[in-house]
């Protein structure tokens, strides 16, 4: 079963874990899945147009997926998404 | 037009001097014989990052198209190493400068900052450079005699490297480069050597990014829409876009010191560890990594001589 990590931001939107079990095949079904048992999280992790928010960026292990798939890429039994808040450097 | 004269070059003044940086070749690094690990010393640079070549684009280009007097003073977000380079470069040319950091970068920072004479806005560390671009952004609006380049959206930044990083690149290794890898800060290196790279090579070059998994304590936004892209990111450019997280970069960077006697900071080891990684799914090739930082600013923090689990804040410092 795939596991979502979540980052300190998102963590009172799901009862205060710091991970959560998963289900589906792509990104897009996990993080739905995560939104349907933690509605609070819709607004945070998409937008409007139901698209990934703008300032969020999510890994499959340590990949960011916008550069792989996006929300259509494939998510296996073993994997872990790790969601984290944009941040830069400089 | 470059001269590869063997004794670095001569030149009028040390922002002259900035840039052609040596490329060495990292053999133990490595992990196969067929393909060739190349460090990009940009420690090499007069203050020791690679910077010198922004701060030097940043004002150039500000001074080229008049927009700043002589005397304004200049005020710039950073999480240390573009202040460090501004510094330098106007204390030679006169113009007060004025940096915003977070509070929780190395204290070598601080002091580099102050000997160059600028004067140091903190910012909440746990907002990481986020919160230094936002109070700066708010000091600029309140003022208006401050000018600010904002290395995060001023196009000079990836011109520094598109003009200069990727063509030294391009001529050292005779335009065979199978992959380029750097940090991802304000987006500049990977950007500017990144169009340069693909313009000559297509996508037979993959821009690679390594990028901080910024520890918990410096995640500290109140929502994701506090998040912060820079405006000069086109993720359309990259290949891949991995992250690193401050243990593995901080093992990574003394291998580059114990396997490569290349002392570093922070970002180039975990720079080189997904250089290895990329280097690692080819079969042959020049994979070139950017060392962005020299090792000296980093050094009160232990990173290069006390036990992992003995490093004091390690989740909670900005290291890049």
């Amino acid at each position: 079963m795939p596991k979502i990590k979540i980052p300190p931001v998102l963590r009172p939107s799901v009862g205060g874990e710091r991970e959560v079990d998963a289900t589906g095949d792509s990104v897009r079904e996990v993080l739905r899945g995560l939104v349907a048992a933690h509605p609070a999280t819709e607004s945070q992790l998409f937008g409007e147009d139901g698209e990934l928010n703008r300032y969020v960026n999510v890994y499959l292990g340590d990949e960011d997926v916008r550069v792989l798939d996006g929300l259509d890429t494939a998510v296996g039994a073993t994997d872990t998404i790790v969601i984290l808040p944009a941040m830069a450097g400089g | 037009m470059l001269q590869n004269r063997p004794c670095g070059g001569r030149y009028g003044d040390i922002i002259q001097s900035i840039g052609n940086t040596p490329i060495v070749e990292c053999k133990k690094l490595s992990p196969k014989p067929g393909v060739r690990l190349w460090a990009k010393l940009e420690s090499h640079n007069p203050t020791g990052s690679v910077k010198d070549r922004v701060a030097r684009s940043l004002i150039e280009d500000a001074e080229e198209k008049g927009a700043i007097a002589p005397g304004q003073t200049i005020l710039e977000p950073t999480s240390g190493n573009t202040g460090i380079s501004l510094g330098m470069i106007c204390k030679l040319k006169g113009y007060p400068l004025k940096v915003v950091m977070p509070d929780n970068v190395t204290p070598e920072r601080t002091q580099l900052l102050s000997m160059w004479g600028a004067e140091i806005v903190y910012s909440e560390g746990s907002k990481g450079s986020n919160g230094a671009v936002e109070m700066a952004l708010e000091l600029a609006a309140a003022d208006s005699r401050y000018y600010m380049p904002y290395q995060y959206g001023n196009e000079a930044n990836p011109l520094a490297h598109y003009n200069g990083t990727a063509l030294e690149i391009l001529e050292e290794l005779d335009q065979d480069v199978s992959a380029f890898v750097a940090g991802l800060g304000t987006g500049g290196t990977l950007m500017g050597n990144g169009r340069r790279l693909k313009e000559v090579l297509g996508d037979t070059v993959k821009i690679v990014a390594a990028e901080p998994m910024q520890g918990e304590p410096v995640q500290g936004l109140r929502s994701l829409d506090d998040g912060f892209i820079p405006p000069i990111i086109d993720l359309s450019l990259l290949d891949r876009k991995i992250f690193v997280t401050n243990s593995d970069a901080i093992v990574w960077t003394r291998r580059l010191l114990g396997e490569e006697g290349i002392f570093a900071g922070v970002s180039s080891g975990a720079i080189a560890r997904v250089a290895a990684r990329i280097a690692g799914e080819l079969d042959e090739g020049n994979v070139v990594f950017v060392v962005a930082d020299d090792g000296w600013r980093y050094l009160s923090s232990g990173v290069y001589t006390r036990p992992l689990d003995e490093i004091e804040n390690l989740e909670s410092t900005l290291w890049w």
